[in-house]
């Protein structure tokens, strides 16, 4: 096995086991952590294929910005453990069911279309954040004025809609 | 070299687990922390493929997706912290103002 391949099983294995451990905790702050560790492992993962931009940002936005948003949600709402019903239990039989659909659905289709994405593979060099700024502010400038529009809304948003009624 | 197919069986594995989350759980924060993990799954799909296909493309998609994230993560949990001034609860079965 070499090198980048171990380096990949163990961010994977690091990224499931988080994901499957935000299904397994009951208080939603134990939740927070492990996909904060999801984050983390992912973000290792685009360093591993070179996407160095994609990977600093990951870390700052998802696991800094965006998790300690929730983190300060929950603290602020004083979660705590989550409660289940009997209707609630039985929830995970079609959860089950959908994700074995889902999961057949997608591996179905990877199963199909493996020799295309193999026989592109090697082309091209990624260097990756010169790149990435070309394209952001020369071929996706509009898009990319558009998210700074989307982003003002949303904090106006947010604002508007947790702040307390005058009354 | 990794192949492309691990890291998309991965993401699809992720996909598949924040999916369960989003079904399973019943405090409305850890149902919103699911959808982050569906939206980190697609991401690692589209870094895989933009390596794949040497285009960078999907690494610019994936910033746009974060960004729609981030936007997404502050109304929705401007609008948590509403209901939970107004119900009291964070458990989404006690949200039944719609329910017969």
């Amino acid at each position: 096995m070499t090198a980048p391949l171990a380096v990949f099983f163990v961010l994977a294995a690091l990224a499931v086991i988080g994901a499957v451990n935000l299904i397994l905790q009951k208080h939603p702050i134990h939740s927070a952590l492990s996909l904060i560790v999801v984050m983390v492992a992912l973000a290792g993962l685009y360093l591993l294929m070179g996407a160095e931009f994609v990977a600093a940002v990951q870390i700052i936005v998802y696991g800094g910005a965006i998790m300690v948003l929730f983190v300060l949600v929950i603290m602020l709402l004083n979660a705590g453990i989550e409660e289940h019903t009997s209707i609630s239990k039985l929830a995970g039989v079609p959860g089950l069911l959908l994700v074995a659909a889902l999961a057949g659905f997608i591996a179905a289709t990877i199963a199909r279309s493996t020799d295309v994405v193999q026989a592109a593979q090697q082309t091209g060099d990624m260097s990756s954040t010169k790149g990435i700024s070309n394209m952001l502010f020369r071929d996706f400038v509009y898009p990319f004025e558009l998210t700074s529009f989307l982003i003002l809304v949303a904090i106006m948003g947010a604002v508007v809609l947790a702040q307390r009624e005058k009354s | 070299m990794v192949p492309t197919n691990y890291y998309v069986i991965l993401s699809a594995v992720l996909f598949g687990l924040g999916v369960f989350a989003f079904v399973f759980k019943r405090n409305i924060i850890t149902i919103f922390m699911s959808i982050e993990l569906m939206l980190n799954a697609v991401n690692l799909a589209f870094v895989a493929f933009s390596r794949a296909l040497g285009k960078l493309d999907g690494q610019v998609f994936v910033l746009f997706v974060i960004v729609v994230a981030a936007a997404e993560a502050a109304v929705g949990l401007g609008i948590i912290i509403l209901i939970a001034r107004n119900r009291q609860s964070l458990n989404v079965e006690r949200v039944d103002l719609l329910k017969l």
